[in-house]
């Protein structure tokens, strides 16, 4: 077993001191990719150290064991300076190098060159004009490429998640970059805030709001601050989820009675009930493919999660083990469900793998809630109870790296990671 | 078993990306009113003129000598049944509401904090909707009555034990207007 502590001072920005966010990685099991990632010549002039954020983003997936670059003198910044036997000596098997120049107009011209140190072969390079204000995300995307060459897989560092922060008696809907970096409150409530969903462009958020002293659904949009209420309907509105074309969302209301899920155009309107069962139907989820709903459902005496039509009709039960199944996010692509399931009076995260109704724990948590996957389908972010508190914590799909965000203050509540990035 | 540490400090973000920030500022959820009208329920509130020595009748709602001072029903864990020692307190609601044609209320559904946020919403408002079921067979019109939930979001109790989620596996009754 490998362990990784990666300690982030976090920055001051316009919320003002943030507390500082610790990374607490843990892996067991598997290879991991030594890499090299050398310090950019011109880092030092820049406000953010760009070959540290690669390294630590590409750290923070447990695939890669970063490798010492102390004492490499001078740091080779061209194809031409790079020593390859030096690198293997130091066990690298891949090295990236790179450099930060001043272009025209205050902006900076960032290069990054990946090898195969074996190979002495050059595998990727790419040139960002920017300024300096988006170091940050350009050394996201420089490892979202290395990460895509090195594993296949898309890298999801240029992503956001979204959570809830409790404070006492003051909630707040933060949107942060995928390492915790740059959170913002989109929203502050004195009453309670839940089930944040990102819309598939990743422009708006759902999320369901007490400022009505009742549970109401509403959709902000992201860059322009505005909100709408698209549910707030007698008694319940919650829980809900965008269909894959953004043209609706499945919430759970209980106008008629117990909760049950509905369709409501995503701009708000009338609704159109999904389910008719005499119990609890909630927690509604699109498949990937918008052809299927998976829920929550108590209607055979325990909550179990049970799947339909978009459009509503007869469901089919999908849990069949334990006595608690609830909670169901698809994978991107809509092979896997990650749920909660209790287990001795535990709550865990698990996965189901809907062609063969395999069933893996995937946490062992006392109180786990909310998971929801990265876009690329290898993590799984959730909300863990640690002393008490709501923490972040992630889990790779296979169980084997798991990653603990913990935060100075506050409950950290009810995590969603958005989208890929559209451009 | 190895084991490293990366201490990362990174500097003060650029002057450019804190006013690319500050754009997006906090913002409030629109206020729209749900149409749930708010009666004046301290109607009964009366004085008499001609006798100032007559007592001033007191609101019964905020009299903690009256029995609709009392407005929470407990519940044990996992469970919805309305047990016999709040029979009387629910009775009491129910026979306050027949006479008060104008009276509204909502029944507040809560749950102790284990298990997922969403189902526990919608265990809270099963409460109160079993709350709300004795009322009607007692005669108080559905419309009067609306059934909500705050699932775990606001325990009254903040621990994490018996004692506290005793304390917020409840239904709370409130009248329109409180």
């Amino acid at each position: 077993m490998n362990r990784l502590l990666l300690l982030f001072g976090a920055l001051a920005l316009s919320l003002g001191a943030r507390a500082q966010l610790t990374i607490d990685i843990t892996t067991s099991g598997g290879r991991q990719i030594p890499i090299a990632v050398t310090p950019m010549a011109g880092d030092a002039a820049q406000p953010q150290a760009v070959g540290e954020i690669i390294a630590a983003d590409l750290g923070r997936t447990g695939l890669f064991r970063p490798v010492n670059t102390a004492g490499v003198s001078p740091l080779p910044t061209e194809p031409s300076e790079v020593n390859f036997p030096d690198w293997a000596a130091r066990s690298a098997e891949a090295l990236v190098i790179g450099k930060i120049e001043p272009v025209s107009e205050g902006r900076v011209e960032v290069r990054f060159r990946l090898f195969d140190v074996q190979k002495q072969a050059q595998l990727a390079s790419y040139s960002y004009v920017v300024a300096p204000a988006q170091l940050r995300a350009t050394a996201h995307r420089i490892a979202d490429v290395i990460y895509e060459r090195l594993t296949g897989d898309k890298g999801v560092f240029s992503t956001k998640i979204c959570y809830v922060v409790k404070n006492g008696r003051r909630w707040e809907l933060q949107v942060a970059d995928a390492d915790g970096f740059n959170a913002q409150s989109v929203l502050a409530s004195q009453e309670p805030i839940m089930s944040p969903a990102w819309s598939p462009d990743g422009s708006r958020l759902a999320y369901v709001s007490f400022d009505q002293k009742k549970p109401i659904v509403v959709v902000q949009n992201l860059a322009q601050g505005t909100t709408r209420v698209v549910a707030s309907f007698r008694g319940n509105n919650s829980a809900p989820a965008w269909s894959p074309d953004s043209r609706y969302l499945a919430v759970a209301l209980s106008k008629d009675g117990l909760t049950q899920i509905y369709r409501i155009p995503a701009n708000g309107g009338d609704a159109e009930r999904l389910t008719e069962s005499s119990g609890i139907d909630t927690q509604p989820a699109f498949s990937p493919d918008g052809q299927s709903i998976s829920f929550t459902s108590d209607r055979g005496g325990s909550p179990q999660i049970y799947r339909m039509a978009a459009s509503g009709g007869p469901a089919q039960r999908l849990t069949f083990e334990g006595t608690y199944n609830v909670g169901p996010r698809y994978s991107p692509d809509g092979k896997t469900i990650a749920f909660v399931q209790r287990e001795g009076g535990r709550f865990h995260i698990a996965s189901l793998e809907l062609a063969t109704g395999q069933v893996q724990v995937l946490t062992d948590g006392t109180l786990d809630d909310s998971p929801t996957f990265a876009p690329n389908g290898k993590m799984v972010l959730y909300e863990a109870q640690v002393g008490g508190r709501g923490q972040l914590a992630a889990v790779s799909g296979d169980g084997r790296v798991r990653q603990r965000l913990t935060s100075g203050a506050g409950d950290v509540q009810d995590p969603a990671w958005g989208p890929m990035p559209t451009n | 078993m190895k084991k490293l540490a990366l201490y990362l400090v990174v500097a003060a973000v650029a002057a450019a990306c804190a006013s690319k920030e500050a754009k997006q500022e906090p913002t409030g959820v629109t206020d729209r009113s749900t149409g749930v009208a708010n009666p004046t329920v301290g109607s009964n509130v009366t004085t008499n003129p001609t006798n100032p020595n007559m007592a001033i009748a007191r609101n019964p709602l905020t009299d903690p000598s009256n029995a609709l001072y009392k407005r929470s029903v407990y519940f044990d864990y996992d469970s919805n049944a309305v047990k016999d020692e709040y029979r009387g307190l629910v009775q009491a609601h129910s026979r306050y509401l027949a006479d008060k044609r104008d009276a509204r209320i909502r029944i507040e559904g809560n749950c102790d904090e284990r298990g997922s946020r969403e189902y526990n919403l919608a265990l809270g408002q099963r409460r109160a909707e079993s709350v709300k079921k004795i009322m009607t067979v007692l005669g108080v019109p559905d419309a009067r009555v609306e059934t909500v939930s705050y699932g775990e979001e606001k325990p009254v109790a903040p621990g994490h034990d018996e004692a506290a989620w005793a304390q917020n596996r409840r239904a709370d009754i409130k009248y329109a207007g409180e």
